[in-house]
Order: structure tokens, then sequence, then C-alpha cells
């Protein structure tokens, strides 16, 4: 529970960031909330020499409504987007979904912007903005690039910004009264999902079901060809791939799929 | 007024919330200036012989001052402490030959600060070879793979009789069985194990975070071969214990030896994951429970077969079963109970004392047999208990086992918990949801319980002095780790002579001042210790009465206790009087006292609880827990229901989600606490404590011990609410923890069968 040595540098600006990833390429980390990044390094999973603290940068910590989108700055922490007006109206799913997010502590360190490129499939934000249809901007040596949720989350904890690149913002339709759910089930409160279902309108993205957030693209053509909650809920384990733990085996997980979806569904459409 | 029974405020709290506990980390003692630090070398697999040790590349790491072995510190096996264990079975302090758990201390690094340590001890290479992991309790007792060859059995400690009794059942009209998993979990105190040392005046002084300060002395002194005079112990802060941190582990005695190797003053505090797996853990039962009666619902025979989980070291875990064997006729009238039980060696961390220590087990077996038994016969569970529970006495009651319970009345516990529980609306509403196919189902679970504490030792020492400036102190041999006992300690005294509150001080944990002490566990603190403190506070104020006799020029029989001037006066006479603080002033005044009980005495009480469990996720939650908890006459209800509060939390947490996990090659699957759960506050509904207090003969408090009562109560009657919750779709019986997909599968299996 004792990290190995590392350097450690506080960013005074995103240039700043991005030339110290340049410099010291995959021996760089960046921290962010550190509510991931630290676990790791204290249970000696990484060992980078640098570590670049982006926590302080208030050019990353923002939600902004620009026209149709809300943007949202990467270091944002959870705690202001549960507390954001502008999402509470135009994009609910988001300070809710936030609100679940571990505790108290962790809501008031951890960042949007980190939680979406830690890459876990367990995690409960990449499943919200993977069904809200969210797009990320991302900095790198080259330039500024835009990468759509679908291609942003690859694989195991991998997404698309590379080893020198920066996540800047995540922007985020908005959808004001459109339905919306999302369905968490854990052993406790304050913990990680062992399923969760985030549904917007006919939209249903799945947590913990596979080695990343995924749609539920049966469900969703279900839907479009005129089903019921109930019924195209049954399709919510088509295509998935979940790990078996101690908490639930493949089979297991692929039951609270069903039963989640059918009840994000249910309570989507009554919103 | 007196303030007995009052919930006087915690004197502790102050200071706790404002500068904050100074915890053995905390210690910024001048004797520990310049103090190194250690850190273990641990072993990563569950057994192994140790081919090699190789140090030289750790060594070069900075700030490293000595990488040290067994070998090193002239460590050799000894055999286990207790008699009763299987002799052969010896260990040392460091792995000499043999790793036996994840965890397994190896070597040290001693490094100049803190952090340097885990960067070297990356570096201590040790090369084993494979030996292979036992994890299955039955493959251990089968003795097919050997922890212990030399011993040629993995059996540490058997008891009971050789055969078991063909004819128990006889004549029932029915018999169940059903194997029960009491599954190991982690008592996990917010503060970890730790310790420091120095060497003072060629003396070992050492720092424990232990709840017995004189018992960790005795196991220090044995394990580094040292006599009683050459080591004091002393107890800083202790941030919670659980029975986990009775006395020593051979960890602490390791930083005792590297300070006197090495001449140089030592810490250790240990990491979290470090304490997941090297800390003891508690419980590890396989209960295998066979009831047989009547279908009017009595009882004739109970038989209780233990096989209980030792871990990869004989320490107090094996000697469990002997309290379970004690209580396993728990509250009830049964003519005939057998239990035959066996503690065995497996490649995980070594169990020991855990909140309630082999008495939670026999309650929650018997009470979860009486369930299955209620269910094969048709008969409500309470009705059931109803039938076989003794009735109430008030002359001592001698069990089947053995156990002589002082004082009891189990049916008005009973009564008074269904009535608070409103037991047939409760039923009603089960009903209701059933018939109306809801997804939420209602379960109810009930347990009566009767427990044992202040076992041993038995009696107690209390050191009360009276001051010239007014103020009092008292030492005592129990030893506080959250209780209250300053709060407690201090009420009687001052009850008896006035003394305010606020200036009297309790000193504990210091086995230079305070020699001989039996610490705190085992619920034994108010009825040992506090009984103590008032006896020598009564002593005192005697002795008081006599010289004030001489003073006044009374008859010592004519001299009253004043505690508005906190001293004694002549009857009648108001005026003709004198503080114990002038008293105090001529001559000192103090008494020293011991106080031994005439036995243990034996709380009992009744729990309700109330779950939800989800039909289609499986995932039960707990909507109520009422409580009905006897622990005699009750000193202070703020600290007691702080202890049942506390205890039903742990209870319902074992009931619902919390294990210790290995994998099949001895891997900790549960080792940081992201893995191993607990219950929070968001996670429990508001319990509801229900008062009751039958006083026991045995001390002049009334008091029995209460910091146990919950985990003893609350486990089997959550356990049993969740199968009641769902025992209408034909599950009869699912081990704990009740997990979402242990009950989804129950769920899925019966539908199968169906
Ligand atoms: C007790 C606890 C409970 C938790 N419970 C939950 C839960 O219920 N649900 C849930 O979803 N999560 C949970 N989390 C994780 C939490 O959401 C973290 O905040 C989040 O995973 C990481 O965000 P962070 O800002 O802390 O990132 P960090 O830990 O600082 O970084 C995480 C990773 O992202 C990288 N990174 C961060 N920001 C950027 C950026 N802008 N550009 C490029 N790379 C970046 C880092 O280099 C690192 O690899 C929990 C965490 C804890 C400690």
């Amino acid at each position: 529970m004792i990290p190995a040595p590392f350097s450690y540098v506080r960013a005074d600006s995103v240039d700043h960031v991005l030339s110290l990833l340049v410099e010291h390429g995959d021996e760089a980390k960046v921290l962010a909330g550190g509510q991931s990044l630290l676990p790791i390094l204290k249970m000696r999973l990484a060992r980078p020499e640098v570590v670049v603290d982006i926590s302080r940068l208030s050019e990353l910590a923002y939600v902004r409504v620009e026209g149709d989108e809300v943007a949202i700055g990467a270091a944002t922490r959870h705690r202001e987007v549960v507390d954001s007006a502008d999402l509470q109206r135009d994009v609910p799913l988001l300070p809710y979904v936030a609100s679940l997010v571990g505790d108290r502590q962790v809501r008031h360190r951890g960042t949007f912007g980190g939680s979406l490129v830690h890459g876990d499939p367990a995690a409960d934000l990449p499943a919200a903005v993977l069904a809200l249809g969210a797009t990320f901007v991302i900095q790198g040596p080259a330039g500024r690039r835009e990468v759509p949720a679908p291609e942003f989350f690859q694989d195991y904890f991998q997404t698309a910004v590379g080893e020198d690149e920066l996540l800047l913002e995540i922007r985020v339709p908005r959808v004001p009264g459109v339905g919306w759910a999302y369905e968490k089930f854990t052993r406790r409160a304050n913990d990680w999902a062992i399923v969760a279902v985030a549904a917007v309108d006919n939209r249903v993205a799945l947590a913990n079901m596979s080695m990343t957030p995924m749609r539920a693209v049966a469900v969703e053509a279900a839907l479009a060809g005129g089903a019921s909650a109930a019924q195209a809920a049954q399709a919510a384990a088509e295509g998935t791939s979940p790990v078996t733990d101690m908490h639930a085996d493949e089979e297991y997980r692929g039951h609270l799929a069903r039963v989640l979806t059918e009840r994000a569904l249910v309570t989507a459409a009554g919103r | 007024m007196s303030i007995m029974g009052t919930r006087v405020v915690r004197v502790e709290d102050p200071r706790l919330l404002t500068t904050g506990a100074v915890y053995t980390e905390d210690l910024r003692d001048p004797r520990l200036t310049g103090a190194l630090h250690l850190t273990f070398v641990r072993a990563p697999m569950a057994h192994a012989r140790i081919l090699s040790i190789q140090t030289a590349d750790a060594l070069a790491f900075p700030g490293v001052v000595a990488v040290l072995t067994a070998a090193d510190l002239g460590m050799e096996p000894m055999p286990p402490a207790m008699p009763m264990f299987t002799q052969t079975m010896t260990t040392s302090l460091l792995a000499t030959d043999t790793v036996r758990f994840v965890g397994d201390a190896v070597a040290v690094v001693v490094t100049e600060t803190a952090y340097q340590g885990q960067d070297a001890a990356d570096h201590v290479h040790v090369e084993y070879d494979h030996l292979p992991a036992l994890i299955d309790l039955r493959e251990a007792a089968s003795d097919a793979v050997l922890l212990y060859p030399q011993a040629g059995t993995n059996t540490v400690f058997a008891m009971g009789p050789a055969e078991l009794d063909p004819e128990l059942f006889a004549g029932c009209e029915v018999v169940v069985t059903q194997e029960i998993v009491n599954q190991r979990v982690a008592a996990a105190p917010l503060e970890g194990r730790a310790a420091a040392a120095t060497i003072e005046d060629g003396r070992l002084i050492m720092w424990v975070s232990t709840q017995a300060a004189q018992d960790a002395k005795g196991a220090i002194c044995r394990w580094l071969g040292i006599e009683p005079e050459t080591l004091r112990v002393i107890t800083p802060d202790v941030g919670g214990g659980f029975g986990a941190k009775i006395g020593a582990d051979p960890d602490h005695a390791v930083v005792g030896a590297v300070a006197r190797h090495l001449g140089r003053p030592v810490r250790w505090t240990e990491t979290r994951s470090e304490n997941m797996v090297a800390m003891t853990h508690g419980r590890g039962q396989l209960n295998t429970v066979t009831i047989g009666g009547k279908r009017d619902g009595t009882v004739l025979a109970y038989r209780l077969e233990i096989l209980q989980d030792a871990g990869a070291q004989p320490r107090i875990g094996a000697v469990l079963p002997a309290l379970t064997t004690l209580m396993a006729p728990a509250v009830y009238a049964f003519p005939k109970v057998e239990v035959k039980a066996r503690s065995v060696v497996t490649t995980t961390t070594p169990t020991a004392a855990y909140r309630g220590a082999g008495r939670p087990e026999a309650t929650h077996a018997i009470e979860r047999g009486l369930d299955l038994f209620a269910a094969e016969i048709g008969m409500d569970p309470g009705e059931v208990r109803r039938t076989n529970l003794l009735p109430a006495f008030t002359e001592p009651h001698t069990t089947a086992t053995g156990a002589v319970y002082d004082t009891g009345d189990y049916a008005v516990a009973l009564d008074k918990a269904l009535a608070a529980s409103d037991y047939p609306a409760l039923r009603a509403e089960q009903e209701r949801r059933r018939a109306a196919g809801e997804e939420k189902l209602l379960g109810i679970g009930l347990s009566v319980y009767v427990e044992i504490t202040g076992q041993a030792p038995a009696s107690e020492i209390a050191d009360v002095e009276l001051r010239p400036d007014g103020s009092a102190r008292v030492l005592t041999g129990t030893s506080p780790h959250g209780q209250g006992h300053a709060t407690a300690w201090a009420m009687l005294v001052s009850e008896e002579t006035g003394v305010p509150m606020d200036r009297i001080t309790v000193e504990h944990g210091d086995t230079d001042l305070i020699p001989v002490g039996g610490g705190t566990f085992g619920s034994r603190s108010l009825q040992q210790g506090g009984a103590a403190v008032r006896q020598a506070t009564r002593e005192l104020v005697e002795l008081a009465r006599q010289r004030a006799a001489d003073l006044l020029e009374a008859n010592p029989d004519d001299i009253v206790v004043d505690t508005a001037r906190a001293g004694v006066h002549v009857a009648g006479s108001p005026d003709a009087g004198v503080s114990f603080a002038e008293l105090a002033a001529k001559e000192p005044l103090q008494v020293h006292t011991t106080f031994t009980s005439p036995g243990p005495t034996f709380p009992f009480g009744a729990h309700v609880a109330v779950v939800e469990v989800d039909v289609r996720t499986g995932k039960a939650r707990l909507e109520r827990l009422i409580a009905v908890d006897d622990a005699g006459t009750i000193l202070n209800p703020l600290l007691a229901e702080g202890q049942r509060h506390g205890g039903y939390a742990q209870g319902v947490a074992q009931a619902l989600i919390e294990e210790v996990r290995y994998d099949p090659e001895g891997n900790p699957e549960t080792s940081t606490l992201a893995t191993y759960p607990f219950l929070g506050i968001t996670d429990v509904p508001s319990f509801e404590p229900v008062d009751m207090a039958t006083p026991t003969p045995y001390n002049t408090l009334g008091a029995k011990g209460v910091g146990e009562a919950g985990t003893i109560g609350a486990t089997p009657a959550v356990h049993n609410a969740v199968i009641d919750a769902v025992a209408h779709l034909g599950v009869r019986h699912i081990d704990m923890p009740t997990t979402p997909m242990r009950v989804w599968s129950a769920l899925r299996a019966a539908e199968a069968a169906s």
C-alpha cells in the first residue's frame, strides 16, 4: 500500500501537460482526482516515473451550455456534475449517475474525465455517456481531435486517449424532457456496479457486461421494432461477454442485465 | 441524585474529537526518536518450502539498515502455547523452512524511513518450492496433505465423544440435518496492528496496539525467551480490536526482537492490505446440525458436529470450538445434546477471536437448525422456540455441556421481541405480498440466544486513589479500545465518593504500573473490571471512615459518606466532617483490590429481523432489527447501546455480505477494502433495541457483558429472515453470506426442483 517512488509535477497549463507527456512518454501518468490512479500506484500495479497533476487546471473544470450540447471539462469533479443546474435541466441522467459514483469523498476528488479515460467497464459514467451519445475532445502533439462515444471505449481499461494525449472535454447532447433512467445493481450503497443499465429514450447502455461499456444493440433493435420494455429487455444479454467474479457469474450477470434493463426502460418511459 | 443507570456522556470524546487519539503510529515519545521502520517480507503463495533467501539486493537500497531472517534473529520453531493443541505443530516468529499462508512472515527489512521499506522488501529474493494448498476443511481433515508433516495430522485440537451415539435420535418422529457454513470474516479494525520498541536501561519497552497489555507481555516474553522484569508493555490509544488484538501476535514480538538485535528503537505499522492477510481472521466453522423431535414441536435430541478452520498456525481460533460446544444447548431444554468438535489447519491466515468468538457459532447453528426443524413440521418458528425454551430460573442452571447459567428468562425476551416487532402484523404483510405476487418479498427471522461473558480470567484488579487535590485516579486491568471505560469507571467512583467526574482519571495498559490485569475481551470489563472498581471504591470509603473516626473522635459506625463534600461526616452533624482530599493530605488514601467473580455470567436476548428480498435479483436488504438484549443491570445505557448497535451492524454484515475468500490455490481474493465488503450506515436501518434487565447475583453491579451480544443475536436472525422470505418458493437453506447471487441461485434451484 505504499507506491514506488515517482516524481510529481503540478501542471500549470494544458500545454505544460502535453510537453511533459511528450518528454516522458510512457513513463508519465496524468493524475486527475487520483481516485483510480492512487490505488493503482499504491498496489504497485503501475510504476510511472513522473506523475503530472492536472487537478488544479481551472481551464479543464467547467460545465457550459453550447448550442445543442453541454460541454464538460475533463477535470470537472463528480460533485460539480451532480450540482450543475444546467445538467440537471438539460441532461438529468448525468447528475444522477454522478451522484451514485462512490461516496462523498470520492465525488469531491474524482473527475468526470478521469472516470472516462480510466475505462473501467464497471464504472458508471462511461455507460451513461454511451447512452447519451457523447463526443470526446482529445488533444495530443498532433493537435485536437474529436471521437464519438462508441469509438472511445476500446478495450479493458483502454480508451482512445493515447499515452501522449489529454482528454480536454466531453460534449453531450441536450435532452431536456427525454425519458431517462439508470439502474445500478450493487452489493451495498457507495459501491461499484455488479451490473448497471443506462437508458435515454430508446438508447440503452450496459456497464460491466463486457470488456468495455457497451450499447445493448439487440434491445434497441427490439424497441425500434415495437417490442414492449419487458420483451425488449429479454435481449439485454445478447452479444455481451461479462466476467465471472465472486459477486456474479456470467449467467447471473446476464439475468441482471435483463431485469435491470426492463426496469430502466419502464422508468425512462414514465419520465 | 444517583448517576447510576443514566446516560452520562463519554468523558473520552472531547479529546478524541479535538486533538485526536494517539495511536501507536502517532507516538512522539522521545524514547522513539530516530526509530527505524520495519517492513515485513511476506509469502506471496499459500504453501511452499523456502529454498533460499537472498538479501543482498535489498541491502543496497537507500535507507536500508538491515534485512533480517529467522536465522539472523536466532528464531527457532516453538510448540503452541496452549497445552491442548498438537504440540508438534511448531512455528517460529519468522518462517524458518516453510510458509503456510499468503502473508506468512519470512523476513524483515529495517529502514530509516517507512516508505523506503517496501521498495527494499520487493528485492528480498526468496526462492520457493511450491507445496499444495489446503483450503477445503474436509480435505484438511482427511490428512491427505499435511501442513506439519512431523505432526502426522492436520488436527490441532479435538473434543467430544470418540463415537457418535447411534441411538441419539431414537424415538424421534422427525429428524432434520443440514451442513451450515459459518464463514470466515475479517476483524479489520480501523487501526491495524502496530508496535514500537526501544531499549531503556537494558529493558525492552514496547508500545503495542492491544486489548490486553499483560497478555501481550506474557506472549512476547515467551516468544523472545526473556524474563518478565525485562519487558514493559504500554498501550497507546487503540483504534478497535474486535478480539483480533487480544494479547500480541508473533509480528509484534518480531518488532521487539529487532529492537533488541539492533539496540535501536524500531516501529511498525501494518498497511491495510497487510492487515487483511496477516491479522487473524474470525469464525470459519463448518457445522453439521441434526435435530430430532416430535411433530408437536418438541425437540428430543440435538447434535452439533463442528469443523473449525484454524488457519495455518495453531492460535486462539483452534480452541474456539470449546466455547461453541459449551454454548451448544443454548436457551433450550433439549433432553439430549451431543457435540463433537475438531480444529484443522489449512493454508490460510490463522484464525482467532472475533466479536463473540465461538458463541455466535453456537447460536447460529441451533437457531438456523430450529428454523429447518420448524419448516419441516410446518410450525411457526416462534412457536417452535417457545415450545423448547428453558423456563425462567433464578438459581443456577447446569446444561448438558456443563455450562452453569446464572439467571435467565428466555420466554420473556422472546415475547418482548415479538411484541415490539408486532410479529403477527409482519406475518400478515408477508402473506399479503406473497399473495399479490409482489417482487419485494418480506422475510422475518428470529433468534433467541444466551451467551457467556467474563469466562476467563475470572478476576480483575482495580486500584483507586483519592488525592489531596480532590482528584481521583483509577488503575484498571481492563483495556478500553472504544468502549468507554473511562466514563464508566469514573461513574462508579463518583457515585460512591462524590468526586466529580471530571476530576477522575482512569489509566490502563502499562505493565509497570499495572502488572496484573486481564484486558478487555469476552465482554468481561464491566462485570469484572467495573466490579473491581466498585469494590476498591467501597473499601476506600471504608478506610476513609475509619480514619475520619479517629480524626473526628467518633465511632466509625457513626461516620457516613457525604458525597456533596466528597468526604464523610458524623451522622446527624454535617458540620463535623472531613473531605477525602483532607484525609488524603494526611496519609495516602489508596486501595488496591482484586475482584473475583463466582462465575461467568450468561446474558441473553431475542432478535427479530425483517428483510426485504427482491425476488427477481435475489438481493436482500435489512428493513428492521428489533433486539432484546438482557445484560443485567445497565450502568450507562448510552455506552451499552453503543456496544449493541456496533454489534448488530457486524452481525448483520456477516449474514448478508462479509466473507473472507480464497481461490483454490490459497490466494486471498478479499485482501483490500475494495473487495472485502462491510455494511455502511446507509445499508442498515436505525436499529430498534428493546430493554430488558435481569441482574446477575455474581457482582454488586448486577451487570453481565454486552459487548458481543449484537453479533450473537443478529446474525442468525437476519440469516433466517432471508431464507424465510423465499421459503414459500421451496428454498430450505442458503449459506451465509446471503449474497444476491446465492439467493438467486437458490431460487433457481428450487424452481428447477419443483
Ligand atoms: C472508494 C471508491 C469508490 C468508487 N466507486 C465508484 C463507483 O461506484 N462508480 C464509478 O464509476 N467509479 C467509482 N470510483 C472511481 C471514481 O469514479 C474515480 O474518480 C474515477 O474512476 C477516476 O477519476 P479520477 O479523476 O479520480 O482519475 P485518476 O484516478 O486521477 O486517473 C484515472 C486514470 O485516468 C487518467 N486520466 C485522468 N484524467 C485524464 C485526462 N484528462 N486525460 C487523460 N488521462 C486522464 C489517469 O492518468 C489515470 O490513468 C470509486 C473510487 C473509489 C476510490
